[in-house]
């Protein structure tokens, strides 16, 4: 059931510069990044110098991606074409980073949550990541039964892309696993499943 | 001290059952004929003898037959049991926890030879001989949990303190009751327990963490929990909720006595010496519907405590399709006399 207020979700306080840090890492998407260039704007030029921002533009036309490099200033940015390959360069770049590197993520929960999940397999505190959330409430949920990872969820019942079930999601959420819980659907009484509800969009 | 055990199975055919004498023993969970929602919390001491309390890690005649169904879950898991690397420390202590209790406690059953570092450890029931070298994994056929866990009864929670918090950070986990340690693993206390939807609200959760992080070595404590499940299922997963899910629509008038089970936990919590992190012992006891009955006071009680279950807590214990027919079939075994105040099992 979705159980409004489980105290498993994460909590997103809104990106906050480190000035002190020698080196920001920010890892965003196309909705993310008005919060970094906000961030960016607020904290000035001698904190934007120290920034890498690692963007998918999955969902950014083309001029959109030049604009957000202006509005970014100083920063060093990159771009990727999915979150899959943002994230096995910050997985590369956190290998060899160095004390006095932050680690910021902003945008969709998937997003967030690959990123920490990412940071955690290097000995970084997930209370450390500086994080945001903007645009989609879309879910990446993981079957229960199976263990597949299904991507990109926006309601309540979606088709495990492993298995094949219908799973409810749950708001059980694994910072380990970087995803909500699925469980099927109709497990009681086979092929009772409710009305899917588009609420995360 | 028990040297029978019992060839029940807690799946397909399910035979498990009681003895009567087992029935006495039971940890009936209800101080009161109306449910409040409390955490109970009391020093885990001897209890009386013959009691679930008597010593601090109950062996009973279900033993064997429990051992065998944690070998099904885990042969078909093994997920169910995971640890970090930093909980390894917290593996040995467990270890010893479990070996110097059982072999305290029933020593026919186990033995423990300890000579420095040098251990013998001697399970007559399951057939187990074993040397190692206590903090060498390289001598025992599983991790230290695992090793353990697969000769004890009841499922294991590694917690690590950290941060004035408690962190799900190890476990094994093959009787449970709707939780999956695999998703779990890695939460702090609050984000574990984050479904519960009455705990939070009435500050349970936190008198429960502050209490748990306050617990102090040989000084464990212990709760009571319950709730209800179809069928002497031990194994109540997430994982196969695909599988007993089917069970909560089958149940009819004719079927309650023998499949609705009363389904309790008894929680304990120690305080492990090297690692610093806590463990929490969760022991499974079921009692059927009509082993209810043959306690009177039970058969009262109970049925008025399912009556006063406010409905978020019917729903979040999974009870809603059958507790009305569960009452049904109980009421008439309820004549209406008042039950004598407190605890009702020895």
């Amino acid at each position: 059931m979705l159980v409004s207020g489980n105290k498993s979700r994460p909590i997103y306080r809104g990106l906050e510069p480190d000035t002190f840090a020698k080196h920001n890492i920010i890892v965003t998407d196309g909705d993310g990044c008005a919060a970094v260039i906000e961030m960016a704007i607020a904290a000035g030029d001698a904190f934007s110098k120290r920034c890498t921002v690692l963007l998918c533009t999955k969902d950014l036309s083309d001029h959109e991606r030049d604009e957000s490099v202006r509005a970014l200033g100083p920063a060093t940015v990159w771009f990727f074409p999915t979150l899959e390959t943002l994230l096995t360069r910050l997985d590369g770049m956190l290998r060899t980073a160095r004390m006095g590197t932050r680690l910021y993520a902003s945008g969709s929960e998937p997003l967030i949550g690959s990123t920490v999940k990412t940071a955690l397999a290097h000995g970084i505190d997930h209370r450390s990541v500086s994080t945001e959330h903007r645009g989609s409430n879309k879910r990446r949920v993981q079957c229960v039964h199976c263990k597949g990872m299904t991507e990109d969820v926006t309601s309540t019942a979606v088709r495990c892309a492993h298995c094949g079930h219908t799973l409810l999601v749950h708001d059980q959420y694994s910072r380990r696993l970087a995803a909500y819980m699925g469980v099927r659907a109709d497990a009681e009484v086979l092929g009772e499943t409710p009305a899917s509800i588009g609420v995360f969009q | 001290m028990n040297t029978i055990f019992k060839p029940d199975t807690f799946r397909n055919d399910f035979t498990f059952a009681n003895s009567p004498a087992a029935i006495k023993r039971f940890p009936f969970p209800f101080c009161e004929d109306t449910y409040t929602y409390s955490l109970d919390m009391e020093p885990h001491v001897a209890g009386p003898a013959g009691s679930v309390y008597e010593y601090p890690i109950d062996i009973d005649d279900h033993y064997v037959s429990d051992m065998a169904d944690r070998a099904h879950v885990l042969k078909d898991d093994p997920l169910r049991c995971q640890a970090f690397p930093h909980m390894m420390t917290a593996q040995w202590d467990l270890l010893e926890l479990l070996m110097t209790s059982m072999a305290r406690a029933y020593p026919h059953q186990f033995t423990l030879h300890r000579n420095g570092d040098q251990w013998h450890w001697i399970n007559k029931t399951l057939g187990i001989d074993d040397k190692f070298r206590f903090g060498d994994i390289s001598t025992l056929s599983y991790e230290p949990m695992e090793y353990i866990a697969r000769q004890c009864q009841g499922d294991f929670t590694l917690l690590d303190q950290r941060d004035n918090n408690l962190w799900l950070d190890g476990g094994i986990a093959t009787s449970q009751a709707d939780w999956s340690l695999d998703f779990s693993l890695g939460m702090n206390f609050m984000e574990w327990h984050g479904a519960e939807p009455v705990a939070h609200d009435t500050g349970v959760s936190d008198h429960a963490l502050n209490s748990l992080l306050n617990v102090q070595q040989n000084s464990p404590v212990r709760r009571l929990n319950w709730t209800m499940t179809l069928n002497p299922r031990l194994d109540n997963s997430p994982e196969n909720y695909d599988i007993w899910g089917r069970d909560r629509a089958t149940v009819t008038p004719a079927n309650v006595g023998d499949k609705v089970h009363l389904r309790v936990e008894l929680q304990a919590v120690w305080r492990l010496p090297r690692s610093n992190a806590l463990v929490i012992s969760t022991r499974t006891y079921f009692l059927k519907m009509r082993e209810l009955l043959t306690q009177p006071n039970w058969a009262r009680r109970f049925p008025r405590v399912l009556k006063s279950l406010p409905a978020e807590l019917v729903d979040a214990k999974g009870i809603t399709r059958y507790r009305d027919v569960t009452l049904d079939w109980l009421n008439p075994y309820d004549d209406g006399q008042a039950t004598p105040t407190g605890c009702l099992f020895k």
